[in-house]
C-alpha cells in the first residue's frame, strides 16, 4: 500500500466520521433539540471522534508505525520545548559515545582485527631471553638475536615452518649523480620473509635466495617512496638507485598497505647486504628481529623448545659472551600492539566509565524532567493515555536524544580517531586503524543499550501509580515520589564512585608524568639544539676523513654568532639507548664461566662534549684533540660504571678490554657523572670513546648550546654543512628539550586523556548532584513551608538540604575510594616513580570532590533556606 | 476513562460483523444508519458503540465483505455508503449458522439446568 493510498484512506474515514456526526446531528434537530445544542448533543452520543477514528485505524495493522511517527512528533516538540536539557542531554552522549567509539576504534584495529598477513595466527616473534633477574629488570626478557643464533635455529629445528629475519638499517638515499639526498628508514630482510607473510610485490618482485648475501645489491621500494620520489612509475624498476652512494637495483616495489613494522621504513634490501662477514659468526651481535610461522601441527611450546635446546647449547659454548640461556616468543599481533596495550585497555575503561556516567546523567536529567511533567503525565493518562503509551513515549524521547547524540558522537569519533592516531605516536601503524561494520554496530549497540538505560530508568520512576494524586489539588504528599528519590541518590551515589575512580586513576598517571617531566637527565637541557648526519662510508672511507669532517665542521660551527659551546657526539642523554657492547678488565682475575660478562652503553665523544652538555667531570681528565684514532687507546666511563665495576677503587689508570675487539685495551683516564639514555629508565653504566677515534659508528649527533633561541641557529649550521657536503642530509633537528618530551609523548598522551575524562566525569556528577537537590527542593517546598511556619531557622534548613545533598556524595566518595584501592593496581606498571597508594592524590580527590559537592548543592540549599513560608503555602 | 462511565450492556462478542452484514442485505446505508437501524430493531436493548462500529467496518472492508462508497442521503447529505458484496453474503450464512449452533446449544444447557 503507498502513502497516497493511506492518505486517501485517512482522509476518507476523517470525513465519515464527520459526516455521520453530523447525520446524527440534523437526527437530534428532527427530535427538537434547538439547533445550538444538537452539536453537542450529538457528540455526547457519538463519542469521541479523535478517539474512534485513531481505534479504527488500529485495524490497519499500520498502527505501530505511525503511532511512532507520533511518538516521535511529539517527543521533538517536547524536546524543543526545553532546549537546554536536550542540548546538554544530546552533547553528554555525544561526547561519551565519541569517546567511547574513538577508542574502540583503536582496540579493534590494534588489538582486536587480525594482521594483513596470511594466516596471522601462525606467525609469532622470538627473542633470546636472558635468565639473570638484572637483566630482566633492564628489558633484556625480549632481547634482539644475533644473526648466528638465528641460522642455528633455523637449520636446527623443526617446529616452524619457517624463520626470517629482520634488521635495522638506515642509508642516504641519492639519485646517480648524489642528486637530492635523503635519509631514508630501512630494514634488511631475509629472502624468505615475504613468503613467509604472504606479501607479494605489487611491481616487480621480491628478494630470491641468492640475493640475500654480503654483496648483495637488490633493493625493494615501499609504496609511499614509490609514490612520493618515483612517481609510481613501474619502469623504476630494473633501475638502479644508490643508497650510501652504493649502486642498488629496484627489483620491486611493496604493496601499500604494506607497512610493517613501521610506516617510516623506505626501503627494504636483503638481510646480509652490506653486513662485514664475520658478524655472522658472532652469537652476541644483538640486532635482529625473527618471525617464524609455526607448522600447523606442531604446537608452540614444542617449537619454541626444539629452539630453546638450540639457544641453550650456543649459551654454553659461549660462556663468557652475553649469549641468552633460552627464548621467549609473543605472536606477532602481541609484539606490534606490545607497548599500547595497557594503556589502551586503560583509556578504554576510563572512557566506558565516563560512558555509563554519562547515561546514568541523562537518566538523572529525564528523572528530574519527568517529575516536572507530572501532572501533564496524569492529565494524559486520565484523558485516556494507556501506561504503555507514556512509557514509550519516554523511551523514544531517549531514544531521540541518544540518537543524535550518537551521530554526533561518531562524526565526532572520526576526528577524534585521526587525532588520536597521528598523536600517538606508539601505536603500530603497520595496523591501519580505521573504522569499519564492526565500530559502527559497536556505535549502534553504545546508543540504543545508553537510550535503554537512560529511558527505562526515567519512565520506570516516572509512571508509577500515582496519576489521580498529582491531578489533585495538593501534591504535598505524592506517593512514589520516595522511591523515586532514592533511586536518584542511588544513581549518583554510583556516578559519584565512578568519578572517583576515575580521578584517582588521572592523579597518578598525572603525577607520574609530572615525575617523568622534571626527571633530571644528567646534562643541561636548557637551549641545546641537537641534529644527526651519518658520513656514508663510501666517501669518508678513512678516520682522516672523517676526523677531517668533524673537526672542521665542529670549528665552524662554534665560532657562529650566539653560539656558545658545540659538541659532537653518537648519543645525547635522553635519546635512546644506541647500542651497548661487553667488557672485561684485563687488571681483575676473570670472570667466572657461566657468568655473563659486565655490560655497558658505548658513546663516541669529541672533547668539547662534556662541557659543551655541562656533564660533570668527577675525576681524571676529558678527552684532547690527541685522543685519536693511532694514538693511544683511551676511554671515559660514568659513574655507574665505576661503582658498578671497580667497587672501592680508583679506576683511573685501569683498562677496558672490549668483548668485541681483540686489539688492544682502552685505558680509562676519567670518570663523569652519570646521564639516563631515556627518561623513566635507570642510569646505567656506560663508556666513552673518542669520536676521532673514527669508524664504527653509524650516526653523530652534533649538539649546540645557543644564547637564545636554539631553533633559529638551525638554518646556519644547514647551510654549513651543506657548504662542506652538498650531498649530506642532517636529520631530526631538536632541542633536546623535543627529544625528551617526544619520548614522554605517549605518557602524556594516556594522563591528559584520563584527566580529561576524570574531569568531565566530575561536572557531569557534580551536574547531577545539583540536579538531584535542586529537585528535592522543588518537591519539598511545601513541606519546607511548613516547617518554618513552624519556626525553624533559615540555617537549620539550609543544614538539612546540605545533608540530604551530600549524603549521596559521601556514599559516592568511600565507595570510590575503596574501589579504587583494588582498581589503582591495573596502572602500577604505568606509573614512574609514583606509589600506587599515593595518599597525597587520595586526599586531594577527596577532597576535590567534597568542594565540588558542596559547591554543588550550595545553590539549591541556598534558594531552600530562602523560601517564603507564605508563598509556598499558598502555591500549594 | 472518563468517557465510558455511561456504559450500556455489551454485544455478544463476534456478534457485531453478523449484525452489521445482516443490516446490509437489506439496502446500502452508512454507519451511522446501521448503528441506528441495530438499535431501533433491537427496541433500543442494543446499542452499538461508535468506538466498536467503525473499527468493525473497516475490518469488513479489508476482508472484502463490504464495499464503500460516497453518496447523497434523502436529506441531501454526503455520506460513506456500505454496499454487501457476494462474498459478504456467503460469510454471513456462515456466521449465521456458527450463531444458531450456538443459540441452540446455549439453549439446551440452560433448559437442562431448569430441569435439574
Amino acid at each position: 500500500m503507498t502513502w497516497w493510498q493511506i492518505r486517501k484512506r485517512d482522509a476518507d474515514v476523517e470525513r465519515e466520521l464527520q459526516s455521520d456526526l453530523e447525520l446524527e446531528e440534523e437526527e437530534q434537530r428532527e427530535h427538537g433539540v434547538p439547533p445550538e445544542e444538537a452539536r453537542y448533543a450529538a457528540l455526547r452520543s457519538f463519542g469521541n471522534p479523535t478517539l474512534i477514528s485513531e481505534q479504527t485505524r488500529a485495524v490497519w495493522g499500520w498502527n505501530g508505525l505511525q503511532s511512532l511517527l507520533r511518538d516521535l512528533r511529539i517527543s521533538v516538540r517536547t524536546l524543543s520545548r526545553s532546549p537546554g536539557f536536550s542540548i546538554i542531554a544530546v552533547l553528554v552522549m555525544a561526547l561519551c559515545i565519541g569517546a567511547t567509539t574513538s577508542l574502540f576504534t583503536v582496540v579493534r584495529s590494534v588489538l582486536l582485527r587480525p594482521l594483513p598477513f596470511r594466516d596471522p595466527n601462525g606467525l609469532v616473534m622470538i627473542y633470546e631471553h636472558f635468565r639473570d633477574p638484572g637483566m630482566n629488570a633492564q628489558q633484556f626478557n625480549y632481547n634482539p638475536v644475533a644473526p648466528a643464533d638465528y641460522y642455528d635455529w633455523r637449520g636446527q629445528t623443526h617446529g616452524f615452518e619457517d624463520m626470517a629475519a629482520v634488521r635495522y638499517w638506515q642509508f642516504t638515499l641519492t639519485g646517480e649523480r648524489g642528486e637530492l639526498p635523503e635519509l631514508v628508514s630501512a630494514r634488511g630482510g631475509t629472502s624468505n620473509l615475504f613468503p613467509l607473510l604472504g606479501v607479494n610485490a605489487a611491481v616487480g618482485r621480491t628478494f630470491t635466495e641468492n640475493e640475500d648475501r654480503l654483496d648483495g645489491n637488490a633493493v625493494l621500494l615501499t609504496w609511499s617512496l614509490f609514490v612520493r620520489r618515483f612517481g609510481g612509475t613501474a619502469s623504476i624498476v630494473g633501475r638502479q638507485i644508490h643508497l650510501d652512494g652504493k649502486p642498488y637495483t629496484v627489483i620491486g616495489v611493496l604493496p601499500e598497505w604494506f607497512t610493517f613494522p613501521d610506516a617510516k621504513v623506505q626501503v627494504w634490501v636483503p638481510y646480509l647486504s652490506g653486513l662485514p662477514p664475520a658478524i655472522l659468526q658472532h652469537h652476541d651481535f644483538h640486532f635482529s628481529r625473527v618471525v617464524a610461522r609455526l607448522q600447523p601441527d606442531v604446537s608452540l611450546a614444542n617449537a619454541l623448545s626444539q629452539v630453546e635446546a638450540v639457544q641453550y647449547r650456543l649459551h654454553l659454548e659461549n660462556l663468557n659472551a652475553p649469549v641468552a640461556e633460552d627464548v621467549a616468543s609473543r605472536t606477532l599481533i602481541q609484539d606490534l600492539a606490545r607497548d599500547v596495550k595497557k594503556p589502551l585497555i586503560i583509556l578504554l575503561c576510563a572512557v566506558m566509565c565516563m560512558l555509563l556516567i554519562g547515561c546514568l546523567n541523562v537518566a538523572n536529567l529525564t528523572v528530574a524532567r519527568s517529575a516536572a511533567r507530572q501532572k501533564e503525565i496524569a492529565v494524559r493518562s486520565a484523558l485516556g493515555a494507556r501506561k504503555m503509551l507514556l512509557i514509550r513515549e519516554q523511551l523514544v524521547e531517549s531514544l531521540l536524544v541518544s540518537l543524535a547524540g550518537g551521530i554526533t558522537g561518531v562524526l565526532l569519533s572520526l576526528a577524534a580517531t585521526k587525532w588520536l592516531v597521528t598523536t600517538w605516536t606508539d601505536l603500530p601503524s603497520a595496523l591501519s586503524v580505521h573504522a569499519d561494520g564492526v565500530v559502527v554496530a559497536f556505535a549502534c549497540a553504545l546508543f540504543i543499550s545508553a537510550a535503554l538505560l537512560a529511558g527505562l530508568l526515567a519512565a520506570i520512576s516516572s509512571t508509577g501509580k500515582q496519576g489521580m494524586a498529582a491531578l489533585q489539588a495538593s501534591s504535598r504528599s505524592v506517593a512514589g515520589s520516595q522511591t523515586r528519590t532514592a533511586l536518584r541518590k542511588t544513581l549518583l551515589t554510583v556516578e559519584i564512585a565512578m568519578t572517583v575512580v576515575l580521578l584517582i586513576g588521572a592523579g597518578l598517571l598525572l603525577k607520574s608524568f609530572w615525575r617523568l617531566r622534571t626527571t633530571d637527565v644528567g646534562c643541561t637541557t636548557d637551549r641545546v639544539l641537537t641534529m644527526g648526519y651519518s658520513l656514508p662510508a663510501k666517501k669518508y672511507d678513512s678516520p682522516e676523513k672523517m676526523n677531517a669532517f668533524s673537526e672542521t665542521l665542529l670549528e665552524q660551527v662554534r665560532a657562529l654568532p650566539g653560539v656558545r659551546a658545540g659538541a659532537l657526539g653518537s648519543m645525547v642523554p635522553g635519546a635512546g639507548s644506541g647500542g651497548d657492547d661487553s667488557f672485561t678488565i684485563p687488571e681483575h682475575p676473570p670472570t667466572a664461566p657461566g657468568t655473563p660478562l659486565p655490560d655497558a652503553l658505548i658513546r663516541w665523544v669529541d672533547p668539547g662534549y662534556f662541557s659543551a652538555l655541562q656533564i660533570p667531570l668527577l675525576s681524571g681528565r676529558v678527552f684532547t684533540s690527541d685522543d685519536r684514532a693511532g694514538r693511544p687507546k683511551t676511554i671515559i666511563i660514568s659513574r655507574q660504571l665505576a661503582e658498578q665495576y671497580f667497587p672501592g677503587e680508583d679506576p683511573l689508570g685501569k683498562h677496558l678490554r672490549l668483548a668485541a675487539e681483540e686489539k688492544g685495551d682502552y685505558q680509562v683516564v676519567g670518570v663523569v657523572a652519570d646521564t639516563l639514555y631515556q627518561v623513566g629508565q635507570p642510569a646505567r653504566a656506560t663508556m666513552y670513546f673518542p669520536v676521532l677515534n673514527g669508524g664504527n659508528y653509524m650516526g653523530l649527533t652534533l649538539a649546540v648550546r645557543t644564547a637564545s633561541d636554539p631553533l633559529a641557529i638551525s638554518i646556519p649550521i644547514q647551510k654549513q654543512i651543506a657548504e662542506f657536503d652538498p650531498e649530506l642530509p642532517v636529520s631530526d633537528v631538536l632541542t633536546i628539550q623535543q627529544i625528551i618530551e617526544r619520548s614522554l609523548g605517549n605518557a602524556s598522551l594516556s594522563a591528559s586523556l584520563v584527566l580529561g575524562f576524570a574531569v568531565l566525569s566530575l561536572i557531569l556528577a557534580s551536574v547531577g548532584l545539583y540536579g538531584v537537590l535542586s529537585y528535592l527542593t522543588a518537591q519539598r517546598s511545601g513541606e519546607i513551608g511548613i516547617r518554618m511556619a513552624l519556626g525553624a531557622q533559615r540555617q537549620e534548613v539550609l543544614r538539612l538540604m546540605l545533608s540530604n545533598g551530600l549524603r549521596p556524595a559521601l556514599y559516592g566518595l568511600t565507595l570510590g575510594l575503596a574501589v579504587s584501592i583494588g582498581a589503582v593496581r591495573l596502572i602500577q606498571s604505568m606509573l614512574y616513580g609514583t606509589r600506587p597508594l599515593d595518599p597525597a592524590i587520595f586526599a586531594a580527590v577527596a577532597a576535590t570532590l567534597l568542594v565540588v559537592a558542596v559547591l554543588a548543592c550550595l545553590v539549591p540549599a541556598w534558594r531552600a533556606s530562602r523560601i517564603d513560608p507564605l508563598q509556598a503555602l499558598r502555591t500549594e | 476513562m472518563l468517557f465510558k462511565m455511561a456504559k450500556k450492556p455489551d454485544l455478544l462478542p463476534g456478534t457485531l460483523d453478523m449484525l452489521i452484514l445482516k443490516t446490509l442485505t437489506r439496502a446500502p446505508l452508512h454507519g451511522y444508519g446501521i448503528a441506528l437501524s441495530i438499535k431501533r430493531l433491537s427496541d433500543d436493548v442494543l446499542t452499538v458503540e461508535e468506538g466498536s462500529l467503525y473499527p468493525a467496518l473497516q475490518r469488513l472492508l479489508l476482508q472484502g465483505w463490504v464495499k464503500a462508497e460516497w453518496k447523497m442521503t434523502e436529506t441531501n447529505r454526503r455520506a460513506r455508503f456500505y454496499t454487501l458484496r457476494s462474498a459478504g453474503r456467503k460469510q454471513l450464512g456462515v456466521e449465521l449458522t456458527q450463531f444458531e449452533q450456538m443459540i441452540a446449544a446455549i439453549g439446551r444447557v440452560l433448559s437442562d439446568a431448569q430441569v435439574a
